[in-house]
């Protein structure tokens, strides 16, 4: 078979530059498998993430030809013919090569308040598959971080990160605000806090999930009207006022302690 | 005592991030402990997030027929009776508690139709018993176990590598010291207690499901501190994984696929696994494809398909057909459900093996055969622990989930090791907290240990001409899969033993380019002396157990001895280099009650 060219940007928080390196390129390889190579022979220290291999864990993610992907879901002969481009997740600080510090993210998954269902059941919850469907499709959510590289409230404007979660802790709401055993209302604090306000619904996010999640559609815009009717409809504001409330609010939440 | 490094003190110290690291944590945080977990991965990234096809626990929700006792039995079995019956009692009882558990924590597991946990079959469970989410069930573990273990507060030191175990002067253990993966800085912990939980040893094998974070790490720290392994020849070889492209070589195809209808064929095109039925399973294996087919939709209508029967059984009857010349143009067999199940279905009930094999081998599974064939996929050894309380012979120290040995006897039966991770967790973090709460600890911390881990670990910087560690992992795979892979032989495994001596001089010899930050091939030469001593464990077991049983297959020994079911081999060194010797030694099982033992008896 041909050869392929890879060039892979190398360095750290002090700067670096794209190095090239030509491999021959063997059948059905992804992006990673070549990156593997480059690290068996020429470059035993070039530094990437990786886990699983299998598009599951979501932590070989990269910049490929300028598209944030996974480089083990990348096959290179459906990249087009030419040099292929290797480059760390441009949102997050470097650490080397192609390692960034993604601990926003962490600290991001720490503010979430817990799920706080009602006490269980004798032989468990009664729950249907359309109840848990939706939140299913948001918790396939692998953690690659690519539709937060991607999204550019924080991509372009470092300030934004103090007070925007990002896609992905969107879905993770929206998947809380829609779980059928919860309890906790987050909807203040996703509005004052998370910055939800601040996403225009660009969907650049759901174009890169690598786990087809409808982000923009199924959770953003979904939450956003749940935002939004919790804040200004005032029949909602009587209902809240005048029911016995089932949500607690953002304040109680964040210190209630999970069961 | 004073580390010269970055010191941190705990009273619980995990090692491992997976289903079993977290659940552990969890239950010694809730016992108001300070507790600290560390992984050589970003949190969440850990292996369990590969498991695919579900969590056994004897729910009932599908067929009420089943309960603790079926689920005993089959995994007993299933492990050819090698087990540590206690560990697989323990796990039958409470594992259904374990999954109940993890709704209220927020995993949203398939359902049936009355809104229960939807179960489903997998090979060697007599009834339809895993709780799943899709084929993506490891993800809805460790997501939730995750997430827990975050809003509790739980401090987590994430690519962090631990090098080696500390003890105090009575040998009790007090610590290890790790370094920091992005600076390359070392890092000391001391704890009272630390619970061993990372995972496998795969990544000695060529062909394997397991990441690079599969380097047996703590198995090999448990040997080295002192703690006995048990049962290191017993590898599972999983029946289905993908074999092209070759880079992907080894990629576990989930067993959901046969559970959901999915048949094994060959090159002729014939359901081969009819002719492999062994003894033991005849009575409750389907004799038509006919009588295979009905029992999907009820299993009192026929029995079940051979292509169910535990994996050992299947991977090397695959691995026979191949050596037939009955293979697949890859070497392979295939595996079909396109021709069995709707595409709607297939899509719905197997997404991520939809898109694996579509993205990665351009084959759509709803209209192709796969093409599938064994891949090192478990250990089933490992340290030796005391089945209620997950503690090692080593004060102080305790190890659950795949690390563990015994649950599982000589071969795990599918969907026992996402139940086995949250139901041993538990209990080791249970144990580590009642340990401290007794007063138990150490009283000291030893400092040479910790200088001598920080020495290894930077010679291959002072060594100008040694080798690539890349160069002699892949010869060490190259050979473990060669000499000790799914079909053994005396001869082969001894020349295994000797050539494992030269691999750990090789390991000597390291050279190491670059510096310390974030340095893959750095890490990779702190990985390979746990690679080395595991494989030396499981070439002696291999050597000494001249039988076939499970996930330890002899060509010369080709039966299973009786005599050889009464005892382990156990593991344990000399001193705590990894190079040094090690005794083997056999170690009777437990005895087993008679009431247990009559469940085994009875009737099919």
């Amino acid at each position: 078979m041909a050869n392929v060219t890879m060039r892979v940007w190398r360095g750290d928080a002090g700067g670096g530059d794209f190095e090239s390196y030509t491999l021959e390129q063997n059948e059905g390889e992804v992006v990673l498998d070549v990156i593997h190579r480059i690290q068996a022979t020429d470059a035993p220290d070039l530094a990437c993430r990786w886990n699983c291999k299998a598009g599951k864990c979501g932590s070989c993610s990269a910049e490929i030809n300028g598209k944030p992907s996974l480089m083990c879901m990348t096959r290179v002969d459906e990249l087009p013919e030419g040099p292929i481009t290797v480059a760390p997740m441009r949102t997050f600080p470097i650490i080397r090569d192609l390692v960034t510090d993604v601990s926003f993210n962490y600290a991001m998954a720490a503010k979430v308040p817990a799920l706080l269902p009602p006490p269980m059941p004798e032989g468990g919850y009664t729950m249907f598959q359309e109840d848990v469907a939706r939140g299913q499709e948001f918790r396939k959510c692998i953690e690659c971080f690519l539709c937060q590289d991607v999204c550019h409230v924080i991509r372009d404007h470092e300030d934004n990160k103090a007070h925007y979660a990002g896609p992905r802790f969107f879905i993770r709401y929206a998947e809380l605000e829609m779980h059928p055993l919860d309890t906790n209302d987050r909807r203040d604090l996703v509005r004052e806090e998370m910055g939800l306000g601040y996403c225009n619904i660009t969907k650049c996010c759901t174009e890169v999930c690598p786990e087809h999640i409808k982000i923009t559609d199924n959770a953003i815009i979904p939450l956003k009207e749940r935002v939004v009717d919790a804040q200004y409809d005032p029949v909602a504001w009587l209902g809240r006022k005048i029911r016995r409330r089932t949500k607690r609010s953002a304040d109680e939440a964040a210190v209630q302690p999970a069961p | 005592m004073t580390s010269p490094y970055e010191h941190h003190d705990y009273d619980v110290l995990i090692i491992g991030a997976g289903g079993a690291g977290l659940r552990a944590a969890i239950e010694a945080k809730q016992r108001g402990l300070r507790v600290a977990i560390i992984t050589k991965s970003l949190l969440g990234k850990a292996h369990t997030v590969m498991a695919e096809g579900g969590m056994a626990a004897a729910m009932g929700n599908v067929y009420a027929e089943d309960n603790w006792q079926v689920h005993f039995r089959d995994t007993m079995r299933g492990g050819k009776m090698l087990n540590n019956y206690r560990m697989a009692e323990l796990h039958a009882k409470e594992s259904p508690e374990r999954v109940l558990e993890l709704e209220q924590w927020g995993a949203l597991f398939d359902r049936t139709k009355d809104g229960k946990i939807l179960q489903r079959d997998f090979g060697g469970h007599r009834y339809a018993r895993l709780a799943h989410v899709g084929d993506r069930t490891g993800l809805e573990l460790i997501r939730t176990l995750q997430q827990k273990v975050v809003s509790m507060g739980t401090d987590v030191f994430m690519e962090c590598k631990v090098l080696r175990l500390v003890h105090d002067e009575n040998g009790a253990i007090a610590g290890c010291v790790a370094y920091w993966r992005p600076t390359g800085e070392f890092v000391t912990f001391a704890a009272k207690t630390v619970i061993l939980a990372t995972g496998g040893v795969g990544k000695s094998w060529k062909f394997t499901s397991n990441s690079w974070e599969s380097t047996g790490d703590g198995h090999a720290m448990a040997l080295w501190a002192g703690a006995q392994l048990i049962d290191m020849e017993c590898i599972q070889f999983h029946p289905t994984g993908m074999v092209w492209p070759l880079s992907v070589r080894g990629l576990l195809v989930t067993e959901g696929v046969r559970g959901d209808g999915g048949v094994l064929r060959n090159s002729e095109g014939q359901r081969f696994m009819f002719n492999y039925v062994a003894d033991m399973f005849r009575a409750e294996t389907a004799e038509s494809e006919e009588e295979g087919d009905r029992w999907y939709d009820d299993h009192t209508a026929g029995r079940r398909p051979p292509e169910l029967l535990p994996r050992d059984e299947v991977a090397r009857a695959i691995n026979t057909e191949v050596k037939a010349g009955r293979g697949s143009p890859h070497g392979g067999v295939y595996l079909d459900i396109a021709s069995r199940r709707s595409a709607e279905f297939i899509r719905r009930r197997l997404p991520s093996m939809y898109h694996q094999f579509m993205e990665l081998a351009g084959v759509d599974i709803t209209r192709e055969a796969m093409e599938i064939g064994p891949t090192c996929h478990y250990i089933m050894g490992g340290v030796k622990v005391d089945a209620d309380t997950a503690a090692t012979s080593v004060p102080g120290l305790y190890a659950a989930g795949e690390v563990a040995g015994g649950m599982h006897g000589a071969n795990r039966l599918g969907g026992n090791s996402l139940s086995d991770l949250v139901v041993f967790g538990r209990r080791a973090g249970m144990s580590a907290a009642d340990y401290i709460e007794s007063g138990a600890g150490p009283t000291g911390f030893d400092l040479a240990e910790v200088q001598l881990a920080v020495k290894d670990a930077l010679a291959p910087f002072e060594n100008e001409n040694g080798e690539n560690p890349y160069d002699v992992q892949r010869d060490l795979q190259e050979m473990m899969q060669a000499n000790v892979g799914i079909i053994r032989t005396g001869s082969e495994i001894d020349f295994a033993i000797n050539a494992l001596g030269e691999f750990a001089e090789r390991v000597r010899n390291l050279s190491v380019k670059g510096g310390r930050a974030y340095n893959p091939g750095w890490n990779l030469a702190t990985d390979l002396p746990s690679m080395i001593s595991v494989s030396r464990c499981t070439a002696l077991g291999a050597a000494n157990r001249k039988e076939s049983r499970g996930g330890h297959t002899r060509d010369d020994f080709p039966k299973a001895d009786p005599e050889y079911g009464k005892f382990n081999f156990a593991h344990q060194m000399t001193n705590g280099s990894f190079d040094s010797e090690i005794r083997t030694e056999r170690s009777a099982l437990l005895a087993m009650p008679d009431e247990l033992a009559q469940l085994l008896e009875e009737a099919k």
